[in-house]
């Protein structure tokens, strides 16, 4: 193979629509849903991407510290996303947005993360999707060691579907480096843990391409570590779904890990502190713009006559009032209350913290009725409000 | 009462936890068949079953990471980490991790995992394996960091450490694991984050934990031959600090000294000479000093009788305290 990084067509891609919107059939991977289902994929898909130029909007207008894109990942999220069964859990990265639309999370909470309103404010066990994690890879063995819980509880394998679960642990090309992901891989492999490692490899880690990574196609560490590797068109959401259907079958019938490679693209930065003019070339972008996971689908049900005109222009409009109400939501959003981060670091508070909370508290208190020569301080809403 | 050594006290107060709650698991390298390298988890595995008593890869990332996930679905992890040298590798899922996430989802999530961590010198052993890196630990919000210094103790904490829904770092002196003691299993413990006097005194305190509360036990015995009444506080809790006891006995005594195997820069000395000084100002007699290992990394075993803190090193800062 003259092209160690995979990047050349040598390396099988599940594929089961085409850019152009070609239905195609593969021996392994079948999507056997209707159009209706087709559709609903592209609903989510425009909402995910609507609600993530709203935040990157957001950004630019000074309401959110930072925000990661998932532009360009929208079939890979979704796709895996709406594979999942109704009691598979989720460990995201943190740009997992279109998974958490998938499983219901308001993005209202992804929006308040980036802002610095909290930390990760959904209920993750009743959403069945774990908090960001944003050290790279630390969350595949959070996954790994959920899904040997699974097992304990003697939810693999038994048979019925009401009852057996998965776990999937979403993570990046970068990932794939950090000793984390190659453990998960190991514990899981030895355990044989009812998991999906999905990977997104969206080609950038920040400004390093994939073949700093990796010198081999991702999909195919997977046999090193004794459980099988599949490279999907991450941009099509139909193979993401047969594929992601597949390993979670696979994983519930408890017969263990597997690894999906989503070989897509980050089409934006990678966050909104990021500048990729600095190390891609437009010419890259446009080759993948193409391959557009939206458009594809769109021409599809075009092409089959299930989507017409009208159904287009109203997930259009359903997409920017979503959008125009999450913005009015987010700017809502009250500030936290220094005085309330005390409260939440131990199950057990110490008396400690409790003292130290105290004394702030009373500090704090101090500035109360302050005359204007002491403005700066009572402009900072941070102060006051808990006292 | 039963008469054991530290390391079968631990392993009874294991045996104890894991039949008190089938969400406990044990986890680690080694910790099955072999029952750790010290034996701790002795007949464990073979009671309790694979599912319960793991013998993980050899990962501690991934023995903490996998703990972090188990405990997300209910679970109890104790994760053994074979050497206080080795959780380096664990450190982010520890302390970026598992201490986070009950203040990152406002205490919808819980982390009751238990990370015991055979600790400090003395063993003669190769490099890596006679570390003290509590203060790491008691530096990191959202973790407690507690040390058992003898048989009892250690039966009762390791069982309170498994019933406690917040990360613990248990660390466990390696030097003392076969010193042996009276346990009653039937007794009440003391509360879990709290300091004992172990041994009563009126002239200096002194402040010690895990390993060096028997070094200073002794230096108070050989002390008492020179006339100096001695007071020992067991801090058995290092995060949080049980700091009422610790004043009480220096307002009384007006003179502390800590002492502990771990580095002199920023540790736990430091961090209690502060609280100390601010809380016992108009008591203290003379500063409050500090006994504890040099700034150094850990030296070879063959000399590190002369780094460790012992009998002679304490007494001698006794006599600086005194001559205040």
């Amino acid at each position: 193979m003259s092209d160690a990084s995979g990047a050349s067509g040598e390396v099988e891609l599940v594929q089961l629509l085409t850019p152009e919107g070609e239905r195609l059939e593969h021996p392994e991977y079948s999507f056997s849903g209707d159009d209706d289902q087709i559709k609903s994929f592209y609903h989510d898909m425009v909402l995910t991407r609507r609600v993530d130029s709203e935040a990157t909007a957001l950004q630019r207008q000074g309401e959110l510290g930072l925000w990661a894109s998932c532009l360009g990942q929208e079939a890979a999220q979704v796709g895996s996303g709406r594979a999942l069964g109704k009691h598979d859990f989720v460990f995201p990265t943190y740009r997992e947005h279109g998974v958490a639309w998938c499983l219901g999370v308001d993005p209202l909470h992804l929006l308040a993360l980036f802002r610095g309103v909290d930390l990760g404010g959904w209920d993750s066990q009743k959403s069945r999707f774990h908090l960001y994690t944003v050290v790279i890879g630390a969350q595949t063995l959070h996954a790994t060691g959920y899904a040997m819980a699974v097992e304990r509880d003697g939810l693999v394998g038994t048979g019925d579907p009401d009852r057996d679960m998965a776990v999937v642990g979403y993570f990046g090309d970068g990932a794939t480096s950090q000793g984390d992901v190659n453990e998960a891989f190991i514990f899981a492999s030895s355990y044989n843990a009812p998991i999906v490692f999905f990977c997104q490899n969206n080609q950038w880690a920040i400004s390093e391409p994939i073949e700093r990574q990796s010198r081999i196609p991702l999909y195919r560490r997977a046999s090193g570590f004794g459980f099988p590797g599949v490279r999907v068109d991450g941009n099509d959401v139909l193979a993401v779904y047969a594929a992601t259907t597949a390993a979670l079958d696979r994983a519930r019938t408890g017969s263990g890990p597997s690894l999906i490679e989503a070989y897509t693209y980050r089409m934006g930065a990678h966050t909104t502190s990021d500048d990729p003019t600095k190390y891609r070339l437009a010419d890259e972008l446009e080759h993948w713009r193409l391959k557009d996971p939206i458009e594809r689908v769109k021409a599809y049900l075009t092409r089959s006559g299930s989507g017409d005109e009208a159904f287009f222009a109203e997930v259009e409009a359903e997409a920017s009032d979503y959008a125009a109400d999450l913005r009015a939501r987010c700017l809502a959003l009250p500030d936290p209350q220094i005085l309330d981060c005390f409260d939440y670091v131990y199950a057990e508070q110490t008396p400690y913290l409790v003292e130290q909370k105290a004394n702030f508290a009373e500090y704090l208190a101090t500035f109360e009725g302050a005359d204007s020569s002491d403005e700066l301080r009572q402009a900072e809403p941070a102060y006051g409000g808990g006292v | 009462m039963t008469m054991l050594t530290m390391a079968k006290a631990l392993n009874a107060g294991l045996r104890r936890a894991l039949e008190a709650d089938p969400k406990v698991v044990v986890a680690g390298e080694d910790v099955g068949k072999l029952g750790g390298v010290f034996r701790v988890t002795e007949g464990l595995q073979k009671d309790f079953g694979e599912h319960r008593v793991i013998d993980s890869p050899l990962a501690e990332s991934g023995i903490v990471g996998t703990a972090v996930g188990m405990a997300l679905r209910g679970y109890r992890p104790v994760c053994e980490i074979q050497f206080d040298g080795f959780v380096y590798p664990a450190f982010n899922q520890i302390v970026s991790q598992a201490a986070r996430l009950h203040y990152r989802s406002r205490g919808l999530l819980r982390m009751p995992i238990v990370i015991r961590i055979p600790y400090g010198g003395g063993i003669g052993a190769v490099e890596h394996h006679s570390e003290s890196p509590e203060a790491y630990f008691c530096h990191t919000a959202g973790l407690k960091v507690v040390t058992c210094a003898n048989p009892v103790d250690a039966y009762w904490m390791i069982q309170q450490a498994v019933a406690s829904d917040d990360p613990i770092i248990f660390l466990e002196p390696k030097r003392r694991y076969h010193e042996r003691g009276e346990v009653d299993e039937s007794a009440t413990p003391a509360p879990l984050h709290s300091a004992r006097v172990a041994r009563p005194g009126t002239d200096v305190t002194l402040i010690a934990y895990g390993p060096m509360v028997k070094t200073c036990l002794d230096a108070a015995e050989a002390a008492s031959e020179e006339g100096h009444d001695l007071e020992v506080i067991d801090l058995r809790t290092l995060s949080p600090l049980d700091m009422a006891l610790v004043d009480e006995s220096v307002q009384k005594t007006g003179r502390a000294i800590t002492v502990h195997e771990a580095q002199l820069n920023l540790g736990l000395g430091a961090e209690l000479a502060a609280r100390i000084t601010e809380q016992c100002f108009y008591s203290l007699e003379a500063p409050v000093l500090r006994v504890a290992g040099f700034d150094i990394p850990y030296p070879p075993s063959r000399v590190e009788e002369e780094y460790l803190p012992d009998l002679d090193r304490v007494l001698d800062m006794v006599d600086r305290s005194l001559a205040y």
